[in-house]
């Protein structure tokens, strides 16, 4: 009972969150509301028994790339520009489409027949993970690291003043 | 009522709408760039929620892994391209950005 109930509240300030993204105008407040989703997430993964990911999600989105997305909002940003509305295609268009979209996936997902497997017991994912990661997935592992040394070259080549006029 | 694995799916559901209302309706890039980050955690939890419910061992969960280390190499290189075009156009706004439009 109490279970369902943590359940629901972590479910519904996840998604308020994620609202506060999508609806509010002030780039700041969307960055502080994408902090709470991301927790929230957090939680979720917690529900479903992945201890290491939800800890990994906590330190990763949250220690890093949400700070380095308020580092580029504080430095692309004059603070008296920051209440200035950002709309593109418009509210209307968008709202419909988004409504178009959810329906079919939420008719697709409550119709698809899922292969559900009783649960097991919730057990500490670490040694699994890790297992897996220099076993059966050592070499996307290795590409990982690749890929993520190639991303923060490219980021220091990006972002660098150009020295040559 | 027992959580099953509906309840996740709905949630995942919801907030992958907001990411994509986020998207359209940005013209600040690095709005643009929230909403893709709420897509990716939106995957992230359909990834986790069937590998738990499905009996797929760590599957799902190491495929969630190197979801998020794209989204953070996908994150450092769109804030840096970000940045690069502040300096170009002294503006985010992308609707600023049609140099190459006929």
């Amino acid at each position: 009972m109490i279970y369902a109930a943590l359940f629901y509240a972590i479910a519904g300030f996840t998604v308020i969150s994620a609202l506060g993204v999508a609806l509010s105008t002030n780039v700041v407040y969307s960055a502080m509301a994408l902090m709470g989703t991301l927790i929230g997430a957090s939680g979720i993964y917690v529900f479903l028994a992945a201890d290491f990911v939800a800890v990994v999600q906590l330190l990763v989105y949250v220690g890093g790339i949400l700070v380095l997305t308020l580092f580029a909002i504080m430095l692309t940003h004059q603070i008296a520009e920051v209440q200035v509305s950002n709309r593109s295609v418009g509210r209307l268009p968008a709202f419909a489409l988004v409504v178009l979209v959810g329906v079919a996936m939420g008719v697709a997902m409550f119709r698809a027949p899922w292969h559900v497997e009783p649960l097991g017991e919730a057990t500490p994912t670490t040694y699994g993970i890790g297992d897996s990661f220099l076993n059966q997935y050592l070499l996307p592992f290795e590409l990982a690291s690749i890929v993520l040394l190639t991303a923060l070259v490219g980021a220091i080549v990006l972002s660098r003043k150009e020295l040559r006029g | 009522m027992e959580i099953g694995l509906h309840h996740f799916l709905v949630v995942s559901l919801l907030v992958f709408l907001c990411g994509i209302f986020t998207v359209l309706t940005r013209r600040n890039a690095i709005g643009v760039l929230m909403g893709v980050e709420l897509i990716l955690n939106s995957a992230n939890i359909n990834y986790i929620a069937f590998s738990r419910y499905g009996g797929g061992g760590y599957d799902g969960q190491i495929f969630a892994m190197f979801v998020i280390m794209l989204a953070a190499a996908e994150a450092a290189i769109g804030l840096a391209i970000v940045l690069g075009i502040y300096r170009q156009f002294e503006s985010i706004d992308v609707e600023n950005i049609d140099t190459l439009r006929g």
